[in-house]
């Protein structure tokens, strides 16, 4: 499991220091699909990118730490310092916009090769690959194209294949289906379910759609301003929603069959850029594994 | 009553290779669709990607030339053999609104210039009638045109930028607003802001939309006519309420069984955590 303790991730820019992440403290348990949503800005890419290790300039840890739990290749545990080697091997990143992060230049057979860690037997390295991607429902012979080559929809099962091809215990996709049209979304996302069930490993993915939490999330986090609003089981957060940012982000998409008029409370909340709650970075256990925070809505008097 | 959108036969071929071994890629294959009403109407154009939706979005712009057929608008021959010569006239008909507001204006140019041009150039106004317009259609959706003057993309939020780009096409008071893909570079919690937008300028103003859109559950909020597009043809066209409840296509069956909803699982998940 992982754990992050009072977490606070600053970028220092200029002369002034943004608090992306505002201290987070929660706990993440093995074997499981935690669903993170939250709106643009609210800290979301910057909490996956702090989980993965990837902390580079401007970007530090101004506060608090990630307790990993994990075991890496070799036996030891994932540390903050060294989980930069366990990339790929047992924490991986599906990155935003994914299917454009394939290198165009080489075939997709070398970015196999190419990664990290691999057995240095590249033949058998790739067979093993070239197996792998079938079962995923690629053309073996898609091993040989460059990735201009594949549809979207192909690059981006590709990237599924290089992140989970050693079967990592940590999986990081950010947005991985926003560019991909319904059809092959419905795909990706159930070849993501099917592969955690089977690796039995954890994924956390990041998305604005609902719809994609509902249908693939055991856990759901909602993130607002930098700190987390609600955490809980995602059957607690839809059917009770506690916070009154969840419930907008429930309410404010359509659906067919229902004509009752839609993103209202979005509209109220969201035309302007500013902030309509303040939330308190301690959560309150309200419900068994149903978290959410105080907050207040700001202007209201009540602060 | 008038054809608010009629296509006739509308093909569009594109070659890809050379001319020995080239491939002909039918865009658009035969579109037919006719929408005839006294009201302003949305018509949804739903499919996957490559599906044609963005060509028939094109054609209906002028920005591509159909190889046969002809599309009306407003009883007007938009595209196609007879169509409306002047490039202004079509544009005080049509507007479009595009995808990706951040590409659509120039990051080194004030988007109010862009507004403002569009008041002068399109719609023929003099300098003073210009600002009016502007002024008048920001407040349309809802902005001030005090806070956007002399401001570029980078100080918006892609929300605000589609709202500023809504009200850009309303300056030259156009009949028909072709909106291709508008909402899904937002922020999913906003797009409602948009979407309600299109509605209210459908009610209240008498806009007619033609919204280019993969997302069946907005479609099916907004629009009045749904046309299903699967590999350039149109599998299946009607009133949005009878085609998204008794879909008659096995195309457009699976496009709604691919919708996450909020009601009923694709699958089981079992549930694998005990405590945390």
């Amino acid at each position: 499991m992982i754990r992050l303790n009072d977490l606070k991730i600053s970028y220092r820019i200029g002369g002034r220091v943004i608090d992306a992440v505002d201290g987070v403290t929660l706990t993440i348990p093995d074997n499981c699909v935690v669903g993170i949503a939250g709106e643009s800005g609210s800290g979301k890419s910057t909490l996956m990118k702090a989980i993965y290790g990837d902390i580079q300039s401007p970007m530090y840890v101004s506060q608090g730490s990630i307790d990993y739990g994990l075991k890496g290749g070799d036996g030891t545990p994932v540390t903050a310092e060294n989980v930069r080697e366990e990339w790929f091997k047992t924490i991986s990143y599906v990155p935003q916009s994914s299917m454009n992060s394939l290198n165009p230049v080489i075939r997709i057979r070398d970015q196999f090769i190419d990664f990290p860690g691999t057995d240095s037997n590249k033949k058998r390295v790739l067979e093993a690959a070239r197996a792998y991607i079938g079962k995923l429902g690629l053309p073996p012979e898609s091993m040989d194209s460059y990735p201009h080559q594949l549809s979207g929809g192909m690059r981006q099962r590709m990237m599924i294949a290089l992140a989970t091809f050693f079967k990592p215990e940590l999986i990081i996709a950010d947005e991985p289906t926003t560019a991909l049209d319904v059809v092959v979304q419905k795909d990706i996302l159930m070849l993501l379910m099917e592969l955690q069930e089977e690796m039995g490993n954890t994924i956390l993915v990041v998305s604005h759609d609902m719809g994609v939490h509902y249908q693939v999330t055991h856990k759901m986090l909602i993130m607002y301003a930098g700190r987390v609003v609600e955490y809980g089981d995602t059957d607690s957060v839809f059917a009770d929603p506690q916070h009154p940012y969840t419930k907008m982000l429930i309410d404010s998409l359509p659906t067919l069959g229902d004509d009752s008029m839609r993103g209202v409370l979005a509209s109220q909340a969201g035309a302007g850029s500013d902030r309509v709650y303040r939330v308190e970075p301690r959560l309150i256990e309200v419900k068994p594994h149903h978290y959410v925070a105080q907050s207040a809505i700001l202007g209201a008097g009540a602060a | 009553m008038t054809f608010i959108l009629k296509t006739e036969a509308l093909n569009k071929v594109y070659r890809r290779g050379g001319i020995v071994g080239g491939k002909n890629i039918h865009a658009l294959n035969d579109v037919n669709i006719t929408v005839e009403s006294d009201r302003p109407v949305v018509i949804a154009v739903v499919g996957e990607s490559g599906s044609g939706k963005t060509t028939l979005a094109k054609t209906l712009l002028r920005l591509e030339t159909p190889t046969s057929g002809r599309a009306i608008v407003y009883d007007d021959v938009v595209a196609g053999k007879g169509a409306i010569p002047s490039r202004k006239d079509f544009l005080g008909l049509v507007q479009p609104i595009f995808q990706n507001p951040f590409e659509a204006f120039s990051r080194y140019r004030p988007v109010d210039a862009y507004l403002l041009e569009t008041a002068r150039r399109v719609a023929g106004l003099g300098a003073a009638p210009a600002e009016a317009a502007v002024e008048v259609a920001l407040k349309n959706v809802g902005l001030d045109y005090e806070e956007i003057r002399g401001k570029y993309t980078a100080q918006f939020s892609g929300g605000e930028l589609q709202r500023i780009s809504v009200a850009r096409a309303l300056i030259p008071q156009p009949k028909l607003i072709v909106a291709d893909e508008p909402v899904s570079m937002i922020d999913a919690s906003r797009r409602m802001i948009i979407i309600n937008l299109f509605k209210r300028l459908r009610d209240d103003e008498g806009r007619s939309f033609v919204y280019i859109t993969h997302d069946l559950a907005t479609a099916y909020y907004i629009s009045d006519f749904v046309a299903v597009m699967n590999k350039g043809r149109v599998v299946e066209f009607g009133p949005a309420r009878k085609v998204m409840s008794h879909p008659q296509h096995d195309y457009t069956r699976l496009l709604l069984s691919s919708i996450p909803t909020t009601n009923s699982r694709w699958r089981e998940r079992p549930r694998l955590v005990a405590s945390n």
